[in-house]
């Protein structure tokens, strides 16, 4: 398995949008790679038709009837927002400043 | 009066039949909260005014004859990643502080329909990643049988609680260990129930094929009462098993002549000796009514620990993507949308929480997810087919809780150190299966030792019925911790180490094992 | 269920509610690819073309919790604790998205998996509650369809690689500095319909996204409403040298959401590469936002913002386990599909391939034509029955606004008539003033002939009679034509016959007997 970089603990960072001080990167970056390491003990293990095991206990999906139940009331479900506006919820925005519309991510 | 140390059976027969009201019971234990959890630190949050409202409602039913439930007036506290409706709900984290959830978890309105009084949110490590409870972003729980002990983790809260006779039970949660160690630690029991025997729905999820929740208490027996009000089908789990749950109590006769003990000769390499000790004494007491033990092999047991902590924090980075300050909970301000997801989360999350995080979303990447992820998933199911052979040649496995008893604040200095202590928990819950730990007497330094029962799936009652076992003939009986302030007035002081059980008995090489 | 909407006039309404033929034999108010500018580029550059469509499925509830799904409500009204991805909850799969969706799998002769997968698909994005979305990823529902689409020159197969079942994310809304964020729409279910790379053209992507609208609507399992959002499209555009084997490097069009703008973004895509190659410039591998107002697309993220989406097996979601059961029950579910009819319609109904399109533009035209045929007594009349429903009845259906599911005229009614006219009870010409006043009132047909002595005069005698009247009445017109010969004015003396019975006499008798008396 490849050596953890700080360029990649950075990137990884950045994919979990977590923000680390730069002694939290070293840390961070020292300890992952000892954990790494310690995942070698896997990486040698033939697993070669071996199935994933992706539920503890075999199960198929169960189905729910398409029958509505009552919402919550908009009071309620944006109690806990940080910052709301009238029945929305507020966040800085994620596009360039001074273009406007709508959009959905991916 | 003291209601501290009557168990959950007791407190629910004695209300019931009138000899003590739930409200005195409830004002007794929150005057006990009060007196001695300060130092202890097993509470983040006691809801006096709901338990004396819930309590004053089981007396009144009680008085008019109307019928009560079977946890009537009996006070339990919740690990704080159970949600409670209007009742703060943390996971002992900062990004969580102050959000007032809008509904209960299942085992909640499971312990409220049968009457049991709610005291309040016990402290655990966030999210539930860790082995000691010192994670929790809130307070320091301090072990009762040595305050400069962890109570263990995550569920320590919980353990250190039931215990110190803080309230008659607790639920926690297991998901690599969660339960069980800490009841190890504290000297109580603690049932890790089968993957699905009891719904997820309204548990802070840490890793969710491996998450469940279950009791911790001071009797097998409670266990088993406790472990009956929770259980059961639940169509808002999809992962819910729609299987009939068994009425424990009935399972606990004492009787287990015939029954195979499984010795799995990986789990009894490195421990300290007390515990060899104590864990052996448990298996002489078990030969002696009547069962008998099989050597066994148990042969990737040594790939659990590194498929654990891949699979885990996968699933924990993506449990824990939805904390973003959006909806609810803390939100650090910023002037762009990244910026504030960023410094949100990075100011709202711990040091494990943030690691475990990282780990997780680096074993998920494009690329790496074959060579991670899916690799410990195969891992996984070597794992359960070893138990799977195993549970032909034997009805329950014997071994550890853990490798050595409580250790001290501080001690595990590195992440993987830490790790290592839930080295025998964590093959449990990989291959779903239900487990207890059951105190087997005390070890050298007057710390409580555990040993761990393995079954099959759904077979808690085997479980129960020879925990019983051990518990009559190594427990502690009537031994109290006296570790922290306030304990020692109200309870008798430690006895000496390996006082109870008969001896003699030296590692897992039992007399009469067949191969 | 579909619920007619009267008085939409949205684009892919114009398809939906069929066309009378009168008002062109294309689909009115889609852009045909203005493709002029093109033409030239496109002799050396050919396109390569694939879509994503995300087709919104018509349940009752979410697709993981039994929060209500409508269209327009108050801003985060329709949530619950998992919409709101609050901690502790499980999501719930609902039986009728399975149902839909099987029933598009079917209908596209899609591979159905028994055992599928849901997967998380991660992202941070403020609409998009959990941190990631429950799509399916390894193991998908449905693999290796196609869509029959039916272009002007026939059937086009197209592949579909994939359909898969995802939840949708709520909508985020850009107001300055600001978004704002409405979960209503978060957890709806959807379908994403995916192609291969083989549209070779802005037009045919459009013609693809009609016959997906179509097929929806033709299963009722989606209003494919775009201007709701409940049919969204992303397409993947590359172009190629002409005779080049090689892929281009593609980029993905984003947010085309709206029906009219398929065509126009995908055009504007292509013209987009070709100009840059053909600078010396390189394409770069990026998502670009189509920005409807502006007309042009835009790059949507930054090389910082990269994603990885990190998917792997729901652990909350046990695999999606088709069995025999429910597949049966689908397949009896399955009308004819379009393809199917259009073809038929040809060949065994002699109806024309320009008609038979029109006619399964919409099922319920198709089905309506089908009454026509049913309650027809011949067999040899299809051309004449499509010509009538597409000219007269679609004429006065559009006329007033009235779908063809509400047709006022009964399908018996319309082929009563054309019997009447075959027989040659009336004439064609009276048969359109029948038609309307039946239409209009509900009349039959036969009454209204009745009440007014519409019925077409082929006696002999009568109409020998009254030609007669109308030479003898016009000798210096009779002469210029028998001796002059003007052959214009044979019609003069067909018009003053009909002038003479109000348009009742038998046209083909009424010229046989003109030629005998005029002596040619
Ligand atoms: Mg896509
Ligand atoms: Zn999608």
């Amino acid at each position: 398995m490849p050596e953890l970089t700080r360029t990649e603990v950075e990137e990884i960072a950045l994919l979990a949008r977590l923000r680390l001080e730069p002694d939290e990167l070293d840390r961070m970056q020292r300890e992952l790679g000892a954990i790494l390491e310690h995942f070698q003990t896997i990486a040698a293990v033939d697993t070669t038709g071996v199935p994933p095991m992706v539920h503890a206990v075999p199960m198929d999906l169960r189905l729910r009837v398409d029958v509505p139940e009552p919402s919550l009331p908009a009071e309620l479900a944006l109690a806990g927002a940080p910052r709301r506006e009238a029945d929305l919820l507020v966040v800085p925005s994620s596009i360039a400043p001074g273009r406007t519309g709508t959009g959905t991510e991916p | 009066m003291s209601p501290a140390f009557w168990s959950a059976a007791d407190t629910a027969r004695r209300i019931a039949v009138g000899e003590v009201t739930a409200t005195q019971v409830v004002e007794a234990q929150l005057a006990r909260i009060a007196a001695i959890d300060g130092e202890l630190g097993a509470y983040l949050a006691v809801d006096a005014a709901g338990a004396l409202a819930a309590a004053a409602d089981v007396d009144r039913r009680r008085a008019a004859n109307q019928p009560i439930g079977p946890l009537a007036g009996v006070p339990i506290a919740l690990k704080d990643v159970l949600v409670t409706r209007g009742l703060a709900t943390t996971a002992a984290s900062k990004i969580l502080e102050g959000w007032i959830p809008p509904y209960d978890a299942h085992v909640v309105e499971k312990l409220r329909a049968a009457d049991a009084i709610i005291l309040g949110k016990v402290n655990c490590d966030e999210f539930a990643m860790g082995s000691s409870t010192e994670n929790s972003a809130y307070r320091k729980t301090r072990n009762p049988w040595n305050a400069e002990r962890v109570p263990g983790g995550s569920s320590g809260g919980s353990s250190a609680a039931v215990a110190a006779g803080l309230c008659a039970a607790s639920l926690g949660t297991d998901t690599g260990g969660s339960i069980r160690q800490p009841a190890a630690f504290c000297g109580v029991v603690g049932l890790k129930p089968t993957y699905g025997r009891v719904s997820r729905w309204g548990v802070v999820a840490f890793a969710s094929s491996l998450d469940q929740v279950g009791p911790l208490t001071r009797t097998v027996a409670d266990a088993a009462l406790v472990l009956q009000a929770i259980a059961g089908f639940d169509p808002r789990d999809s992962t819910s098993l729609d299987a009939p749950v068994p009425r424990f109590a009935d399972g606990l006769t004492g009787d287990i002549r015939g029954l195979r003990i499984g010795l799995p000769q990986e789990y009894f390499e490195a421990m300290d000796d007390d515990v060899r000790a104590a864990v052996a004494r448990a298996a002489g007491a078990l030969v002696e009514r009547g069962a008998e033990t099989v050597d066994l092999s148990l042969p990737h047991t040594g790939l659990a620990l590194a498929a654990y902590y891949l699979i885990a924090p996968a699933e924990a980075s993506s449990n824990l993507a939805r904390f973003d300050g959006v909806r609810y909970g803390r939100r650090v301000e910023a002037a762009s949308l990244t910026e504030m997801y960023a410094r949100t989360r990075g100011a709202g999350f711990g040091p494990e929480v943030k690691r475990r995080i990282m780990l997780g979303t680096y074993a998920l990447r494009s690329g790496y997810y074959d060579a991670y992820y899916k690799k410990a998933q195969q891992i996984r199911t070597l794992i359960k087919r070893d138990f799977d052979r195993a549970f032909k040649y034997c009805d329950v496995i014997l071994t550890p809780t853990t490798p050595t008893p409580a250790f001290a604040f501080g001690a595990k200095a590195t992440p993987v150190e830490m790790y290592l202590a839930d080295v025998f928990t964590l093959s449990c819950n990989l291959a779903g299966l239900p487990g207890i730990s059951v105190p087997c007497g005390l070890a050298g330094d007057g710390l409580p030792i555990g040993a761990q029962l393995l079954g099959r799936a759904l077979d808690e009652a085997t479980l129960l019925r020879t925990a019983a076992v051990i518990e009559a003939a190594v427990g502690l009986g009537e031994q109290r911790p006296a570790g922290v302030a306030g304990l020692a007035g109200l309870a008798g002081p430690a006895g000496p180490a390996g006082a109870a059980g008969p001896g003699g008995l030296d590692g897992p090489a039992i007399p009469g094992g067949a191969a | 269920m579909t619920q007619p909407r009267p008085g939409r006039q949205t684009l892919a309404d114009g398809l939906a509610q069929g066309t009378p033929r009168a008002a062109g034999d294309d689909v009115p108010g889609m852009p045909r690819g203005s493709s002029s500018s093109l033409a030239k580029p496109l002799e050396d550059w050919e396109p390569v073309i694939g879509l994503e469509v995300h087709v919104q499925l018509a349940t009752r509830t979410k697709i993981f919790s039994p929060s209500a799904i409508e269209f327009g409500a108050p801003p985060n009204s329709l949530t619950d604790p998992l919409v709101l991805g609050l901690p502790g909850t499980l999501p719930v799969f609902n039986h009728a998205v399975l149902q839909l969706a099987l029933k598009l799998g079917v209908a596209t002769s899609s591979q159905i998996r028994a055992r599928s997968r849901f997967a998380r698909k991660h992202y941070f994005y403020p609409d998009l509650p959990k941190g990631y979305q429950i799509s399916q990823f390894e193991e998908p529902l449905c693999e290796n369809g196609h869509l029959d689409v039916i272009l002007r020159g026939g059937l086009k197969r197209v592949k579909l690689q994939r359909i898969h079942l995802e939840e949708d994310a709520g909508k985020t809304t850009h107001v300055g500095v600001s978004s704002h964020v409405d979960l209503n729409r978060a957890g709806v279910p959807l379908v994403e319909v995916v192609t291969a790379p083989e549209l070779g053209s802005a037009e045919e992507a459009g013609e693809f996204m009609r016959s997906l609208l179509r097929l929806v609507r033709w299963l009722e399992i989606s209003d494919g409403d775009m201007e709701k959002g409940q049919m969204r499209c992303d397409a993947n555009v590359s172009i190629r040298r002409r005779g080049e084997d090689r892929l281009g490097t593609r980029t993905e069009l984003k947010n085309i959401n709206s029906f009219r703008f398929v065509e126009n973004a995908i055009e504007h895509e292509i013209a987009r590469q070709i100009r840059m190659l053909e600078s010396g410039e390189r394409i770069v591998r990026e998502t670009r936002l189509w920005d409807a107002d502006r007309g042009q697309s835009q790059p949507m993220r930054s090389k910082e913002e990269a994603n990885d989406y990190r998917y792997f097996p729901d652990p909350d979601l046990p695999p999606l386990v088709v069995d025999g059961l429910i597949m049966a029950s689908i397949l009896r579910s399955i009308p004819e599909l379009p393809g199917v009819r259009y073809d038929r319609y040809q060949r065994v109904l002699g109806v024309s391939s320009d008609d038979a399109r029109t006619l399964v533009s919409e099922r319920s035209l198709a089905d309506y034509f089908d009454a026509v045929v049913a309650a027809h007594p011949g067999d040899r009349s299809g051309r004449m029955l499509a010509n009538w429903v597409l000219t007269e009845l679609l004429g006065a259906l559009h006329a007033t606004g009235t779908p063809v599911a509400r047709s006022p005229m009964a399908p018996a009614t319309l082929s009563a008539l054309v019997v009447l006219i075959e027989s040659g009870t009336i004439s064609g010409k009276i048969g359109k003033e029948v038609f309307e006043e039946s239409f209009r009132t509900g009349e039959a047909p036969a009454t209204i002939i009745e009440r007014r002595g519409l019925q077409q005069i082929s006696d002999t005698a009568v109409l020998w009679e009254i030609i007669n009247r109308v030479v003898a009445a016009n000798p210096k017109q009779a002469e210029a034509y028998t001796v002059g010969g003007k052959d214009g004015l044979f019609g003069f003396f067909v018009g003053a016959v009909m002038k003479e019975t109000k348009g009742r006499a038998n046209p083909v008798i009424t010229s046989d007997l003109l030629h005998k008396r005029l002596g040619r």
